[in-house]
C-alpha cells in the first residue's frame, strides 16, 4: 500500500497530539497541541486521499529526485513573503505603537516570528532545496534513502508551523534565534539528523571522485548546526505535558552558550550554507569556473575554525569575564580575512564574464549579494572592536548590520539561485520574464540601501544621545527623548522593508507564471543581442 | 607532495571531511565556554542573592513569554552614562539563578536591571496597561490583558523542582510551600513571615490594585519590583570582583 507506514505512524502521532491537547498542564500547551492535532490530521487526510494499492512503478535509480526540491523552491518563496511581511508589520509597530494588538500580535511575540520566519523558514528552505539540488548534480547521484527527502522536507515545515504558532501563543524560551520550546527543539533535532543522513548518504554514493567545494560548505553547515542546536537547547521541562522549560545553564554561562549558538547561526546557517549556494550557482550562471581552488580550501577551513570563536562580541562590556570578551574580539577581527576570501573567490569567478552584468539580471543579483557579503563582513569585525561596540551595542546599528547581511547577502543569493533553478526544475526554456527580475533587483537593492542607511543614522544618533553630557556634567537626554527622536527613522525603515518585500512579491509572481508555463513577450535585455555596427 | 595535494585526500573522503570539520568547529567553544563553568572568579562573591520567590518566578515567566528582552536589556555596562542612568553596573552574580539569562541585546526601551523600587506598583500597572498615558513618547505595546488574566498556578512546585534540577538551590521547604508562598506574596492580609524567611527582601502586597484575585499583573509587577534590589552594594568590593 502506498504511504502505508506513514499513514499509520502519523495517525498515532495525531492521536498523541489529541491526548496532549486534553491533558496538558498549561493553557498555551493545550492550544499548541490542538494546532499540532489539526495539522497532523490534515497530513493524514492528504495521504489517505492519495494512497492506492497498486504496485508502485520502479524508480529509475539514475534519475535525480527533484520532487522535494520543487516543493522546497515554492516553500522558500512562500515563507519569504510571510517572514518579510511580518518584518514590515513590526517595523510599522515601532513607528506606530497602536498597531500592536494584544496579546497575540504584540511586538514581543511577532518579532521572533519575523526572525525565525526569514532565517529558518525562508533561509532554511532555500538551503534545504539548493543543497539537495547541488549535491545530486555535483555527485551525479540520486538522493540517498528513498523517501527520506520527503520526510526532511515535511518534517521541517512542521517545525516551522509549530515554532511560529508557538510564538503567537506565548510559547518561547526567549533566547534569541533559539526561541522554540523543548518539544519543538526535539522534533527539529530528529529532522536535522535525518537531513544529515540524507546529505551525507548522497555524497557517499557519488560517482564523482572529488567532493565539490559547495558540498564542503553545506556539510559543515549541517553538522555544525546540529551541534549548536543540541547543546544550546539543553533544558529542563517543568512538566512533560507543559510548554515551559528552564535552560540547563544560567546567567553568564547561559549568555555565552547562547551567543556561541547565536553568532554561529549567522556563521553557519546564514554564511557557510549560503557560500555553498554561491559556489555552485555563481559559476553555473556565469558559465565560468570558480576563480581559485587554493583560496577555496584556505578560506573554508579558516572560516569554519574562526567563526566559532566570535560569539563573545555580542557580550562586550557585560558581566562576561574580560578575557572571554577580548578573545572574542580578536577572533572576530581575524574573521574578516576568510570572509573576504570567499567574497574574492565569488566575485573573481566573473573574470572574463563581467559583461554579463549588463545583460543578465540574475548575475547582477548574485554579484550584489557577494558585494553585500563583503560589506557586512567588514562591518561586523569593525563593530566587534570593543570601542566601536560600546557605541553600537543596544542600538539600531546592530539591526542595520544584520539586515545588510540578511537582505543583501542571504536574500539576494537565494533569489539568484531560485531564478536559476526554477526553469530547470519545471523544464521551462526560460523564466516568465527577465525584465521583472530587473525590477526585483532594483526594488530589493534600493530597499536595502534605505534600510541600512536609516539604521546607521538612527543607531549612531541614539548611541550618541545616550552618552551626551552638558557643560555642567549632566546627561542631556532622558531615555524617552531618545525614543521620540527615532520616529522618523522608524517610518523610513518600514518603507525600505516594504520596497524589499514588494520585490519578493514580484519574484513570487514571476516564478508562479514560469511554473504555469507562461512566457512573457518582451524585448530582450539591452545588449544581450549584438547589434550591427556600421562599417567604418 | 604539497599541502594542497594532500588536501585531495579529504576531498575524496566524505567521512574525513565530516569528522575534520566537526573537530575544527568544536575547538572555539571548548576553549571559551568550558572555563566559565570551573573558573572560580567567573561569578563575583556577593551578599544577598537568593532564588526567585514563586510569585517572582511566575512573573519572570511572563516576562519571558512576552519577549520583553527584545526591547529591554538587563545588563548595565560599566560606563559613566549607564551607571548614572540605571545604577551600579551589572554583576554576573546577579543573574546566577537566571534560567535563561535575559540580558538582552537591544534597548528600544530602557534597561531594567535595577528597575525595582524605582516606581510605585500603581505606576507599573498603569504603565503596563496604557504605556503612553504615563510616558507620552513610549512605543511599548499595551499589556492590559495581564490585569484580567488570573494566574494559572496548578502545582507550581514543579517549576521550582525543574529549576533545582538545573542548579538553583531551592530547598525542600521552598518546594513544599511553593503554591502557598505564591498566593501569600500577593495577599496583603496573609502572614508573610514564612515567605520572608525563605525569600529575604521579598516584597509583599497587592501589586495590581485588585485584592480579589492573583493575576498575571501581580506576578509581573512583583518580578519587576525585585529586579536589582537583592545585592548589597555597600559591602561589595569592585576591585576584588574585577576579572
Amino acid at each position: 500500500m502506498k504511504f502505508g507506514t506513514p499513514i499509520v505512524a502519523l495517525g498515532l502521532f495525531t492521536f498523541a497530539a489529541l491526548l496532549a491537547a486534553g491533558f496538558g498542564v498549561d493553557e498555551p500547551f493545550r492550544q499548541h497541541m490542538w494546532v499540532l492535532f489539526i495539522v497532523l490530521l490534515g497530513f493524514v487526510a492528504i495521504l489517505l486521499r492519495n494512497t492506492n494499492f497498486q504496485v508502485a512503478a520502479p524508480i529509475d535509480p539514475s534519475a535525480y529526485m527533484d520532487g522535494p526540491i520543487r516543493y522546497g523552491a515554492i516553500a522558500t518563496i512562500f515563507w519569504g513573503v510571510v517572514g518579510m511581511l511580518v518584518g514590515v508589520v513590526i517595523a510599522l509597530q515601532l513607528a506606530y505603537p497602536d498597531l500592536n494588538i494584544e496579546p497575540w500580535f504584540n511586538f514581543g511575540r511577532l518579532r521572533p516570528l519575523h526572525t525565525s520566519g526569514v532565517v529558518f523558514a525562508f533561509g532554511g528552505n532555500a538551503l534545504l532545496c539548493t543543497s539537495l539540488y547541488v549535491v545530486q548534480r555535483t555527485c551525479r547521484a540520486r538522493l540517498f534513502g528513498g523517501d527520506l527527502a520527503w520526510f526532511v522536507f515535511w518534517g521541517y515545515q512542521l517545525f516551522i508551523v509549530m515554532a511560529a504558532t508557538g510564538y503567537l501563543l506565548g510559547i518561547t524560551e526567549s533566547r534569541e534565534y533559539a526561541e522554540p520550546e523543548w518539544y519543538v527543539d526535539i522534533w527539529l533535532t530528529i529532522v536535522w539528523v535525518a537531513y544529515l543522513v540524507l546529505f551525507l548518504g548522497t555524497i557517499l554514493k557519488r560517482k564523482e571522485p572529488h567532493i565539490y567545494v559547495a558540498n564542503w560548505f553545506y556539510l559543515s553547515f549541517i553538522v555544525t548546526i546540529a551541534m549548536l542546536h543540541v547543546v544550546n537547547n539543553l533544558s529542563m521541562p517543568a512538566s512533560l505535558l507543559g510548554s515551559k522549560s528552564y535552560s540547563a545553564f544560567s546567567g553568564v554561562q547561559d549568555a555565552l552558550t547562547q551567543w556561541w549558538y547565536g553568532h554561529n547561526a549567522v556563521g553557519f546557517f546564514l554564511t557557510a550554507g549560503f557560500l555553498g549556494m554561491m559556489y555552485y550557482f555563481v559559476p553555473k550562471q556565469a558559465n565560468r569556473p570558480v576563480y581559485s581552488y587554493r583560496l577555496s580550501i584556505i578560506h573554508f577551513w579558516a572560516l569554519i575554525f574562526l567563526y566559532i570563536w566570535a560569539g563573545p562580541h555580542h557580550l562586550h562590556y557585560t558581566a562576561l569575564p574580560d578575557w572571554a570578551q577580548t578573545l572574542g574580539m580578536v577572533f572576530s577581527i581575524m574573521l574578516w580575512m576568510p570572509s573576504w576570501g570567499g567574497m574574492i573567490n565569488g566575485l573573481m569567478t566573473l573574470s572574463g564574464a563581467w559583461d554579463k552584468l549588463r545583460t543578465d539580471p540574475i548575475i547582477r543579483m548574485m554579484v550584489m549579494a557577494i558585494a553585500f557579503y563583503g560589506m557586512s563582513t567588514f562591518e561586523g569585525p569593525m563593530m566587534s572592536i570593543k570601542t566601536v561596540n560600546s557605541l553600537s551595542h543596544y542600538t539600531d546599528w546592530t539591526i542595520g548590520h544584520v539586515h545588510s547581511g540578511a537582505l543583501g547577502w542571504v536574500g539576494m543569493i537565494s533569489f539568484g539561485a531560485i531564478y536559476y533553478m526554477v526553469p530547470k526544475l519545471w523544464n521551462r526554456d526560460r523564466l516568465y520574464s527577465l525584465r521583472l527580475v530587473t525590477w526585483h533587483f532594483w526594488l530589493a537593492t534600493l530597499g536595502i540601501v534605505v534600510y541600512a542607511a536609516v539604521m546607521w543614522v538612527s543607531g549612531i544618533m541614539q548611541g550618541l544621545m545616550w552618552r551626551e553630557y552638558d557643560e555642567q556634567g549632566f546627561l542631556v537626554y532622558s531615555f524617552a527623548e531618545t525614543v521620540a527622536a527615532m520616529h522618523p527613522y522608524y517610518v523610513m525603515r518600514a518603507l525600505g522593508g516594504a520596497m524589499y518585500l514588494s520585490g519578493t512579491l514580484i519574484m513570487a509572481w514571476n516564478v508562479a507564471m514560469t511554473i504555469l508555463g507562461h512566457q512573457r513577450e518582451e524585448q530582450p535585455m539591452t545588449g544581450s543581442v549584438p547589434s550591427l555596427q556600421p562599417a567604418e | 607532495m604539497g599541502l594542497m595535494d594532500r588536501h585531495a585526500i579529504i576531498e575524496k573522503n566524505a567521512t574525513l571531511l565530516l569528522v575534520g570539520s566537526l573537530l575544527v568547529v568544536t575547538v572555539g567553544g571548548i576553549v571559551e565556554i568550558a572555563p566559565l563553568f570551573y573558573l572560580d572568579n567567573t561569578i563575583e562573591k556577593v551578599e544577598g542573592m537568593r532564588p526567585y520567590s514563586p510569585l517572582e518566578l511566575a512573573g519572570r515567566n511572563i516576562y519571558v513569554r512576552e519577549g520583553c528582552y527584545l526591547c529591554h536589556s538587563q545588563m548595565i555596562r560599566p560606563f559613566r552614562d549607564e551607571v548614572e542612568r540605571y545604577g551600579h553596573y551589572s554583576l554576573a552574580a546577579e543573574s546566577m539563578y537566571d534560567h535563561p539569562f535575559q540580558w538582552g541585546s537591544k534597548r528600544t526601551g530602557p534597561d531594567l536591571a535595577r528597575v525595582g523600587d524605582r516606581y510605585s506598583n500603581e505606576w507599573h500597572v498603569q504603565h503596563l496597561s496604557a504605556p503612553r498615558s504615563v510616558v507620552p513618547e513610549s512605543i511599548m505595546p499595551s499589556y492590559a490583558f495581564l490585569k484580567d488574566t488570573q494566574i494559572d498556578v496548578k502545582d507550581f512546585s514543579t517549576h521550582l523542582v525543574a529549576n533545582r534540577r538545573v542548579g538553583v538551590p531551592y530547598s525542600d521547604d521552598m518546594v513544599s510551600h511553593a503554591n502557598a508562598d505564591l498566593m501569600a506574596q500577593a495577599d496583603p492580609n496573609a502572614d508573610p513571615s514564612g515567605l520572608e524567611t525563605r525569600y529575604p527582601k521579598a516584597k509583599v502586597g497587592d501589586f495590581d490594585g485588585n485584592p480579589q484575585q492573583v493575576t498575571e499583573m501581580d506576578a509581573l509587577v512583583a518580578y519587576l519590583q525585585m529586579l536589582g534590589t537583592l545585592v548589597d552594594f555597600k559591602n561589595y568590593d569592585d576591585a576584588a570582583g574585577y576579572r
